[in-house]
């Protein structure tokens, strides 16, 4: 059994570690709701481009030279995914979810014979998959310096992406990222972007009297790269108000489960403290029973 | 009959600018600057570096803007761009810097032909508001 001094020693750390946790979960706390805010303020930016881009791609005259942003290469032979995950861990089950759905993925790629390549945005998902997928991994994309998610970062990102797609480097993208649905739920998700999946069913019906300013092909040349951006921009901010939900959870399980723990060491502590005494007790009352 | 039709500016981050009571907009579209009053045509376009000018009850308004779409439908009129600053709260300063960038990224010459058409738009345009 522990010494009574090692018990204490124990109930202090423990105590301190809980401070810390629960530390961390107010400033997730406090983050989470920014984020939560700027993901909702950034949708209405990335609706109405789907929006346009929905229209437009509708009312393209020829579908042969269609931008090949839109239509593919024709091929899907190499696949490129964009794995985004966070900069700093401790936020539970955060990035290995993301990982396990984007492994599953590659895993079937590979049994299609598809060849893979990947990017990796955020310095965690990049340690988790370099083990396995190392030889894979072309790039590795990390904003530990900006605060938030900005618009600047996803342009960067998107500028990677359509460099290497213009160089013919790959031909179909995908992102991986987690969606924020709410503080214990995220749901990891795969999007492809490029070629873009037009999303049928949720449209509004807009008729075709629109007048385009030059005509829909250079329109779309122009836009599609920016939705690249704009799809990219939207998954870093459901990234990270997931990223916060997440910490928040995890951090207030281990808080939780910290005040468990000092409780039960309580309890031996104060076991082992009254098991001293009596066994002091009986000495003295043996020792005078000898005389 | 009112002659006001809705405004929305959007920006990636959030949504800029709404107003419900413009007269007039004003946009720097590609193939040149554009008006729009109420009952226009359904229209999509995109913007180049430009000045959006906007007219409304509370008079006038200036925005520098570097890109965006606009689009324009039953008298609501939608801009989405990733840069766009009121021309009042732009400080001599800032603008200088912009200036100073763009300048140095259209002396390089590894920039297409459009790329480098759009800067010099933007520097022209920033001449004029400094």
């Amino acid at each position: 059994m522990a010494s009574l001094d090692d018990l204490k020693k124990r109930i202090a750390s423990v105590k301190s570690t809980q401070k810390i946790t629960k530390a961390m979960k107010m400033v997730a706390a406090a983050k989470l709701k920014r984020a939560q805010d700027s993901a909702e303020k950034g949708r209405p930016y990335s609706e109405k481009m789907n929006n346009i881009i929905l229209n437009l791609s509708e009312g393209i005259s020829d579908k042969e030279n269609a931008p090949k942003l839109l239509s593919g290469t024709g091929k899907d032979q190499i696949h490129l995914c964009i794995v985004m995950t966070s900069d700093r861990g401790l936020c539970g089950g955060f990035n290995s979810n993301i990982i396990k759905k984007a492994k599953s993925y590659f895993s079937r790629l590979s049994s299609e014979g598809k060849e893979l390549k990947i990017i990796t945005v955020g310095s965690k998902g990049n340690d988790q998959l370099k083990r396995v997928f190392g030889d894979k991994i072309i790039e590795n994309i990390s904003f530990k310096n900006s605060k938030n998610a900005n618009f600047f970062d996803a342009e960067k990102v998107s500028k990677i992406i359509i460099e290497k797609f213009q160089k013919e480097e790959f031909d179909v993208c995908t992102i991986f990222f987690n969606q924020f649905k709410n503080v214990i739920t995220q749901i990891p998700q795969a999007q492809q972007i490029i070629p873009l999946k037009t999303e049928t069913g949720e449209k509004e019906k807009l008729g075709d009297n629109y007048e385009f300013e030059p005509d829909e092909d250079e329109i779309l040349t122009n836009l599609l790269p920016k939705n690249i951006s704009t799809q990219i921009f939207k998954a870093m901010l459901e990234n990270s108000a997931s990223e916060q939900g997440a910490r928040m959870s995890a951090m207030d399980n281990a808080t939780r489960n910290a005040g468990e723990m000092v409780d039960k060491l309580t309890i031996e502590y104060n076991r082992s403290r009254q098991a001293a005494i009596t066994k002091e007790l009986i000495e003295i009352i043996s020792g005078a029973e000898s005389l | 009959m009112s002659e006001e039709f809705k405004l929305e500016v959007v920006n990636p981050e959030k949504s800029f600018l709404s107003k419900d009571d413009v007269t007039e907009v004003v946009v720097p579209a590609f193939e040149g600057e554009m008006g729009i009053l109420k009952d226009h045509i359904s229209i999509i376009s995109f913007l180049k570096p430009g000045i959006i000018k906007l007219y409304s009850k509370s008079g006038e308004e200036k925005y520098y803007v570097e890109d965006g779409i606009i689009e324009f439908k039953n008298n609501n009129l939608s801009i989405l761009t990733s840069s766009i600053f009121n021309i009042k709260d732009m400080e001599k300063s800032k603008i200088d810097k912009m200036l100073r960038v763009a300048e140095e990224e259209t002396a390089k010459d590894n920039i297409s032909d459009q790329a480098k058409y759009l800067i010099d738009q933007k520097i022209e345009v920033l001449r004029t508001i400094n």
